[in-house]
């Protein structure tokens, strides 16, 4: 049976344009905004990431830690962002969300916990920041088993050999960090540049999906759209600090960044 | 369960496949980016630290330029002040720059050389490890940051100065309790954007396997020298020692013991406990809190039941740390060392006596270790030796001590 993930692909795949896949934190800046959030943006993105946010981020730039931040102040727990996960997906059972964080929260739940509370909820995906290659193989397994995508990850300092065991043992996403950096660095190479690192990754295995993360803001964006899927994070999460610097709504201003992003990849 | 120490086989490499310790402590849970320059250092390392030549360039620095031995002395009057056991102390600060951190900045350096590259960067905490690293990049012509806490940057005003005298970039850090956790953090966030062009040293024993070994693998001088100057001194290796180290991330520690290892040496660790009345500290091998992965490495570390890294707190900047290395973990479960802590105030009250009676004043850190063997001293024999490594020098907590005791003297 396809994953609402490959359903996903294959529908943008028809449409000729890539995926658009947001990032979010589960609790920012509150539960409940978090949640009307998502639901707003699903009319627009394929697939949506939910962070789950943790206090220690060894690869977040300063945007997604504010998020974090603004998410753990408030209280936010595991059981929320599953709630959260819940609500949405009772809504939107075909929308594909990904929860994404750092191995500690999932390791504290205890690894067969935590996968059963992401069937339970709906979870469609996981990347985990901190699980690499190898290190992965026995966690990603175990979701499989679940039907939960496990998203590995490349990067520009990934070796062709490492790369090619990476997708071999890959699931129906892949994610490619566009350059080296953490999430929300300014893009320090030119889009060509990094669809040139792409389309050597594709070459390997061109029927899997391969997303770009990392760096992409509105501006960039629409350069990159030969692509199976981009992702965007760190710019709607500084639009959320933004709005509630502004005292604007965060909810609706994410509608209309999250609709921008959506055209200019049409 | 107990874990088990193999013999013949240095501490540092006790790890399995996955660079684990024991089987549940260290590894590398890094971001994929870090994979590549990690494994270059790895391979870097192993080669290197079987190069003669290499061998013979860091003897040379260490003989030359950190200085080699440094001091094992007898306290004579603390000894007779706690009459019971002979109470000695190798007195690491007298190293060059004033800490153990000389030996791990030293060798950074010398394989930031090697590997081609021109920047390094490094964490602190109390800001010696900062200091040194400055000290040896000037020395080496190598490019340097470092990423230090705001609290620590306040509260250790004189090796800050050093750090800037050096010629070194200080990178405030405000986010997080803004201490030693959050400049590791923020340095290695710094790393994945440059680790191209730029070498990362972690300040203390912890972190992804390579840099704990590194680590490890350079404070271990400590020992190489002591082992022979207490054969010196007493002619053999007592049989009732004890080595006391205090613990932050537990680089000094490992250093202190490792050449003692396959001998009947006993070797406690002493960690922060915080200020008497309040319920945050620094010790989670004390405490008993549960594994958990911080800075790329399983270990022993204060966290809730959601897996946050906790709140720590201690008066010394150097121990204020919320895990522990993993050397150290596998450590106590295989019940090799003993870890017990000492309170703010008992640091303080060992700085002030120790100070008082000797020529020798050891900074707040080595201070929680004076703490207990002033504790233990009076309870044994006078053929029973303890040595504890004064692995720092209390001028950098003039302005701590001047605020908690009134007065500072050294
Ligand atoms: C003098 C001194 N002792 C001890 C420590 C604690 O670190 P470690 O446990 O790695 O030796 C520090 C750290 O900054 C220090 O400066």
């Amino acid at each position: 049976m396809n994953s609402n993930i490959s359903l996903a692909f294959q529908a943008c795949r028809r449409e000729k344009r890539p995926a658009l896949i947001t990032y979010t934190v589960a609790g920012d800046n509150t539960k409940n905004n978090s949640l009307k959030i998502l639901n707003k943006i699903s009319k627009y993105a394929d697939i949506l990431e939910l962070g789950f946010p943790h206090n220690t981020p060894i690869a977040d730039g300063g945007q997604i830690q504010g998020s974090s931040h603004r998410a753990l102040k408030k209280g936010i727990k595991l059981k929320d962002v599953f709630q959260i996960v819940k609500k949405f997906k009772k809504k939107n059972p075909a929308k594909p969300l990904i929860l994404m964080g750092y191995y500690n929260v999932i390791y504290q739940s205890g690894e067969n916990n935590f996968l059963k509370d992401c069937s339970l909820s709906g979870v469609d995906g996981l990347i985990i920041v901190d699980l690499p290659y190898p290190e992965n193989h026995e966690f990603a397994k175990k979701c499989k088993k679940k039907s939960i995508n496990f998203i590995q990850l490349l990067s520009p300092t990934t070796s062709k050999e490492r790369m090619k065991k990476i997708i071999r043992d890959s699931h129906d996403m892949i994610y490619y960090i566009s350059m080296l950096s953490t999430t929300g660095g300014k893009l320090k190479i030119s889009p060509k540049e990094i669809l040139k690192n792409y389309n050597k990754i594709k070459r390997i295995n061109p029927k899997k999906n391969l997303v770009i993360g990392f760096g992409i803001t509105d501006k960039t964006i629409s350069a990159l759209k030969s692509a199976n899927g981009l992702v965007v994070g760190s710019l709607l999460c500084k639009t959320i600090a933004n709005s509630l610097k502004m005292g604007q709504n965060p909810v609706t201003k994410l509608d209309k960044v999250v609709y921008n992003l959506k055209k200019k990849i049409l | 369960m107990s874990l088990k120490i193999r013999r013949n086989i240095p501490l540092i490499d006790q790890h399995d496949k996955n660079f684990m310790y024991g089987g549940k402590f260290g590894g590398n849970f890094i971001p994929e980016t870090l994979k590549k320059p990690l494994d270059d250092l790895t391979k870097l390392f192993a080669k290197l630290r079987k190069d003669k030549k290499f061998l013979k360039e860091r003897d040379l620095y260490f003989k030359d330029y950190v200085g080699s031995p440094t001091p094992f002395i007898k306290l004579e009057n603390l000894t007779d002040y706690l009459g019971g056991a002979q109470v000695y102390a190798k007195v690491v600060s007298e190293a060059n720059g004033g800490a153990h951190k000389i030996y791990g900045a030293t060798v950074h350096c010398l394989i930031a050389k090697k590997a081609g590259k021109k920047y390094i960067i490094g964490d602190t905490g109390a800001g010696y490890a900062g200091k040194m690293l400055s000290m040896a990049a000037k020395k080496f012509g190598l490019k340097c940051k470092i990423f230090m806490g705001a609290k620590d940057i306040k509260r250790q005003r004189p090796n800050v100065e050093a750090i800037k005298k050096n010629g070194a970039e200080i990178v405030p850090v405000t986010t997080g309790s803004q201490t030693l956790v959050d400049a590791v953090s923020e340095c290695m966030r710094y790393w994945v954007s440059n680790c191209d062009t730029t070498h990362m040293c972690v300040g203390s024993t912890v972190g992804p396997n390579i840099f704990i070994k590194i680590c490890a693998w350079s404070t271990a001088q400590i020992s190489r020298e002591l082992i022979v100057q207490v054969k010196e001194e007493f002619g053999k290796i007592p049989n009732k020692l004890k080595l006391i180290n205090c613990v932050g991330g537990g680089s000094s520690a490992a250093g202190f013991w490792n050449e003692f290892i396959n001998t009947s040496a006993e070797f406690i660790g002493v960690e922060a406990g915080g200020p008497k009345n309040s319920k945050l500290h620094a010790a989670p091998l004390t405490f008993g809190s549960k594994i958990g992965i911080l800075h790329g490495a399983a270990q022993y570390v204060i966290q809730d039941k959601e897996g946050q890294i906790g709140s720590t707190e201690s008066i010394s900047a150097g121990l204020d740390y919320p895990g522990i290395s993993p050397l150290h973990c596998f450590l106590k479960d295989s019940k090799r060392a003993s870890y017990t802590s000492a309170s703010d105030e008992e640091a303080l009250e060992a700085y002030k006596l120790v100070s008082r009676l000797e020529n020798i004043s050891p900074s707040l850190e080595p201070s929680h270790a004076f703490a207990e063997a002033i504790k233990l001293a009076p309870k044994l024999k006078p053929f029973e030796v303890i040595i504890v490594n004064s692995c720092g020098d209390s001028l950098k907590d003039k302005d701590i001590i001047k605020q908690k005791l009134g007065s500072y003297v050294r």
